[in-house]
């Protein structure tokens, strides 16, 4: 197993460890499988020893590079990196460098964090499964038959498999929380508004929030302190420092009231596979068994929120995406005049699912549709922000699984759109509330393979959050052996675990 | 609901969207597409006369900028993203038309 | 308002509503801090966000919103809670393929201006978004139709505009410029914009349609674009008046269409109708969050606003006893204040009005209420003529300056009335058939004759004569 972020940050900055080195060890450890996981569309090994070796520099220097110093970091392929082409997993997008930082990436260089590469994805974001990438599929490295989750399951896939310790992934409707699930890993979906998008390629935006991936769940609070806080360049961000989530881990749930959300968590909701609906006992067992009471309760107009999501995401997708028209930037595909190049580039640019859903936002935006599809989603939306208003009267977190199932097999699911939405159908509601919503590794499916676990908190509950989850990794049964990976031609690091 | 969504509709919403779909695609998604808003005809069993639509999960207000200048793009190396230029300006074939 | 209106068609009334588009005098663009400059060099003004790029994010410049504001008080509308919309289509000059717009709910709503002769027109609304680039039709003589390519500068996209959509109050092509004059001249005046519209930072789009006079309803109207100039809105207006009276009276019927104003040619032609409308796919912008500006805002807007075009014709109108209308062209020139400070310096309104008229078309210069004061004075006194005032007028623009001292210096000094009665005399004696013409009675024959003893005095004098006097001495003479 490789060490944690949080070991490897305290190593560099105290000098017992050069970042070079912790960069060298994780390089061969991506060296090693990546052929076969297939987590990154690029991998910057130049200028990851660049930066290891400024961070090392600062040290020798005397400077402190900051909380993440020399920590590998994986970068989900829709954050804008300078120079450095970001795709998106789009052939529309094939070749482009952008011209400006994201401000999350900006924030990691400042922490001292070596940004090592760039993640496969669902192309723009849309899908479940990290199969709908342009670039081929990831594979899921604890079984590589499987799926690693999506859409940001390069960035599951890369921490599951020891490439990195940390990586960003996008969540808009479960991409990250349902990857984490599916690799074994701890995946967060912060508050919208707490991680700055400005930078993030949208797709649909009044959802996407950037969060952490990470093994531990002390390495997604560091990675989360270092993003997150005000950025006034996105008119959505909250206006406050980013919360102190470290500190907070040890606190423990005595006396926290939690609730088991009914609709999503088996009796109410067909399609929770009975392993799932078994780990999800034993964590609100565990959860009491830590002082927290747990009950069941519900969240009622949570079960229409995945049909309210896949109108109101595809929605602002289809406005979102009118942008990759072939002028400015990316593909071209020529034709005899500027609407019918638009077209062209756009059909040979986009995959099918991303047309499927520009289409279907395009329908439920157009004359005639829009009160009974967009107008009628958004009133949805209300009700469920009501409803969790009303159970968080009574309880200070809530508690689902993270996705109906342990990872599936590749191709299980791509022949219909319909299955594969219905991954989402645990995630989605935090998502339309704006509420932050992490998960949790907790023991493993009749598989073998890791069920998550998922914790739901209010807006701005991260740090109640986290302290519920850092109960539950520290009672979790025995993980997959393969997470964390082994690393390849790497010394045995202290402290590791 | 409205009626599932026809084959005419969808080679319309294409349209819209600018893209081209061949007719075994327009098949295909026609058949998709009307499997989602199938089921978000689950909808149709709420009560939402009164409630009142949510576009936004924060109720922030008046997220307002100083109008004082910042920093403007390399131009060089935004035309250099571009797929065609000519006198530093973006380069497309003929337009038809006025915008709508 | 509605008030007879030169009809373009004998019997038809023509109903015409406008949408002003104005882009606002702010630093920056509407959601990004790229300059808001005209002209330079293609593609500089521009950032992340100006151009679209994947990850960008629009964030609202406050001026923009306060500039808004102030139109909106300015307008006398309700100035509301607000969000923004996007309104979907593909333009290369669009370069997110969408537009950020107020839609349903847009900043002001409500409101009026009043025209210089009092009819108040109706605004339904003036909203915040952003502008386009601009597209170049390269080949085909720049002719869109017929160009081989097209290049998209993006300098002016997210320029901020206020879209200033008129009632369909009006109803004669000088109703429509006295409009857009109007509303320019409240635009410049509290500096919300420079209001040029021959570099296209106004624009004026507009909707016209004809009814026989007497009917209620309104006839279906077309919308004309592309209409740069107050003379090419007249022109529009008119030929488009004529096309749809001449489809009535043929029996045909309007079609609801947008059409483009060809200014050389003259004429308006087809874009599309009302069944090819596109659909925008309104929906609420989610990147950006709604704008609520306090009423401690509004007020504080509204107290800072200058005197106003009205409020300036009102004023001037009042203290110089004369109609709004007679009160515009002296409000138009800026020079409201310096008239109502001669006048209130003891000068003959009607005098200043008429010099701010005829003779103060370039500027007010080094002149000042005072001296313009004094100078009245003595003209009315008769101790300048109407041209000797004319002068000194000019040399107070160029000099400043007494108006006694300057009329001195140039020699104008008051003829006492002997001496005048006697060069009339004399040149009613030189001259006696004209004489007897101007005492023939025939009043054709005197008024002629009028106008020649004045000239024959005036040469006499060098100009020092006042004609007035020189006719009354004359009408003594012939009296007997």
């Amino acid at each position: 197993m490789s060490p944690s972020a949080v070991e490897i940050a305290a190593a560099v900055r105290s000098g017992e460890r050069s970042a070079r080195e912790v960069l060298e060890e994780h390089l061969a450890a991506v060296d090693a499988r990546e052929d076969e996981v297939h987590a990154f569309n690029l991998v910057l090994a130049d200028e990851a020893r660049a930066a290891a070796d400024a961070v090392d520099a600062a040290v020798a220097a005397g400077t402190d590079p900051g909380p993440l110093a020399g920590v590998p970091v994986a970068l989900k392929d829709n954050m804008c990196t300078r120079g450095v082409p970001t795709t998106c997993s789009s052939r529309i997008l094939d070749g482009w460098r952008p011209p400006y930082d994201a401000t999350v990436v900006e924030r990691l260089t400042a922490a001292g964090a070596v940004a090592v590469g760039k993640t496969n994805l669902d192309e723009f974001a849309m899908g479940s499964s990290t199969e709908n990438s342009a670039f081929g599929v990831t594979r899921n490295p604890l079984d590589p038959t499987k799926v690693p989750g999506g859409s940001s399951g390069g960035s599951a896939a890369a921490v599951a498999a020891g490439f990195v310790p940390l990586s960003l992934g996008s969540d808009t409707g479960g991409s990250i929380r349902q990857p984490a699930a599916l690799c074994g890993v701890v995946g967060v979906k912060p508050t919208y508004g707490a991680v700055s998008r400005y930078g993030l390629v949208a797709f649909a935006s009044s959802l996407d929030q950037i969060g952490p991936f990470s093994r531990t769940v002390a390495d997604s609070a560091l990675l989360l302190e270092a993003i997150g806080g005000h950025d006034p360049r996105d008119s959505t961000s909250i206006p406050d420092p980013a919360p102190d989530l470290t500190s907070v881990l040890d606190r423990g749930v005595e006396g926290m009231r939690i609730g088991i959300i009914e609709e999503l968590s088996g009796d109410g909701l067909e399609g929770i596979a009975g392993d799932v609906r078994v780990r999800l006992g034993e964590a609100a067992a565990a959860l009491e068994a830590a002082g927290a009471t747990v009950e069941t309760t519900s969240v009622p107009s949570t079960v229409y929120g995945l049909s309210a999501y896949y109108v109101i995401a595809p929605a602002e997708a289809s406005s979102n995406l009118a942008r990759y028209d072939g002028v400015r930037f990316g593909l071209r595909v020529d034709a005899p005049n500027a609407g019918d190049m638009n077209t062209a580039t756009r059909t040979a640019g986009f995959g099918d699912e991303v047309k499927r859903r520009i289409m279907l936002g395009t329908y439920a935006l157009s004359a005639g549709y829009y009160d009974a599809y967009y107008g009628k989603s958004q009133k949805v939306r209300t009700l469920i922000v009501r409803d969790f208003a009303r159970a968080y009267e009574d309880f200070d977190l809530l508690l689902s699984p993270t996705a109906p199932t342990t990872a599936f097999p590749i191709g299980a699911k791509t022949a219909d759109p319909m299955t594969m939405y219905l991954n989402d159908v645990c995630t989605i509601p935090s998502n339309l509330a704006g509420h932050p919503a992490m998960s949790v590794p907790f023991g493993l499916g009749d598989d073998g393979m890791p069920v998550g676990v998922q914790v739901l908190a209010p807006a701005t509950g991260e740090a109640t959050m986290f302290r519920a989850a850092a109960v539950l990794e520290a009672a979790a049964p025995a993980g997959h052996p393969l997470v964390g990976g082994a690393l390849v031609g790497g010394a045995p690091t202290g402290g590791a675990s | 609901m409205t009626d599932r969504i026809t084959r005419d509709d969808v080679a319309h919403v294409a349209d819209l969207a600018r893209l081209t779909l061949a007719d075994d695609e327009l098949d295909a998604f026609t058949g998709q597409l009307a499997a989602v808003l199938d089921h978000a005809a689950d909808l149709d069993a709420l009560d939402l006369d009164d409630v009142p639509p949510t576009a936004h999960p924060l109720p922030l207000r008046n997220v307002l900028r100083p109008d004082v200048v910042g920093e403007t793009s390399d131009r060089a190396e935004v035309l250099a993203a571009a797929p065609s230029v000519e006198a530093e300006q973006f380069r497309v074939p003929p337009v038809l038309g006025e915008a709508p | 308002m509605s008030e007879q209106a030169p009809e373009i068609v004998p019997g038809w009334e023509t109903v015409i509503g406008l949408e002003v588009h104005a882009e606002l005098a702010t630093a920056t663009k509407l959601f990004s801090g790229a300059p808001n400059r005209f002209g330079g060099e293609p593609n500089t003004n521009v950032d992340p966000v100006s151009l679209g790029l994947p990850g960008s994010l629009p964030v609202l410049n406050e001026q923009a919103v306060e500039l808004a504001i102030r139109v909106g008080l300015a307008l006398h509308c309700r100035v509301q809670p607000s969000v923004f919309a996007r309104k979907n289509y593909f333009y290369p000059d669009m370069p997110k393929d969408f537009q950020i717009s107020q839609y349903d709910l847009p900043i002001n709503e409500e409101g009026w201006l009043e025209l210089p002769d009092g009819r108040r027109v109706g605004i339904e609304r003036a909203h915040l978004e952003e502008d386009t680039g601009k597209s170049t039709h390269v080949g085909g003589g720049g002719r869109i139709h017929e160009a081989g390519h097209s290049l998209v500068d993006y300098n002016r996209a997210g320029v901020p505009l206020i879209e200033i959509v008129g009632a369909p109050d009006l109803r004669s092509a000088e109703d429509a410029r006295a409009y857009v004059s109007e509303l320019r001249s409240i635009l410049v005046s509290i500096g919300a914009s420079d209001g040029k519209m021959e570099e296209g930072s106004m624009r004026v789009d507009c909707n016209v349609s004809v009814r026989p006079v007497g009917q209620a309803e309104f006839g279906t109207r077309c919308e004309i674009k592309n209409i740069n100039s107050l003379r090419s809105l007249g022109r529009a207006i008119a030929y488009e008046a004529r096309r749809q009276v001449d489809l009535v009276t043929s029996g045909e019927r309007v079609e609801q269409q947008t059409r483009h104003w060809n200014e050389d040619e003259g004429r308006t032609h087809k874009l599309r109708s009302k069944e090819e409308a596109y659909d925008y796919r309104y929906f609420p912008e989610p990147d950006l969050v709604p704008v609520e500006p306090s009423d401690e805002w509004i007020g504080a807007v509204r107290d800072a606003l200058p005197m106003l075009p009205r409020e300036r014709r009102h004023r001037l109108a009042e203290v110089a006893g004369v109609d709004t209308s007679a009160a515009a062209l002296t409000v138009e020139r800026g020079m409201d204040d310096l008239a109502v400070d001669a006048i209130a310096a003891g000068a003959d309104a009607a005098r200043v009005l008429v010099h701010v008229e005829n003779n103060l078309a370039d500027g007010v210069g080094a002149l000042d209420a005072a001296a313009f004061a004094a100078l009245m004075a003595m003209e009315v006194g008769g101790d300048l003529t109407a041209t000797q005032a004319k002068t000194v007028l000019a040399a107070l623009v160029a000099d400043g300056g007494d108006p006694a001292a300057v009329a001195a210096s140039l020699g104008f000094e008051a003829m006492d009335s002997g001496e005048l009665e006697a060069i009339v005399d004399g040149i009613i004696a030189e001259n006696p058939d004209d004489w007897a013409a101007f005492t023939s009675g025939d009043e054709k024959e005197r008024k002629k004759k009028s106008g020649f003893f004045v000239g024959q005095v005036m040469k006499a004098t060098g100009g020092q004569a006042d004609g007035r006097a020189v006719n009354e001495v004359l009408a003594r003479r012939a009296a007997g």
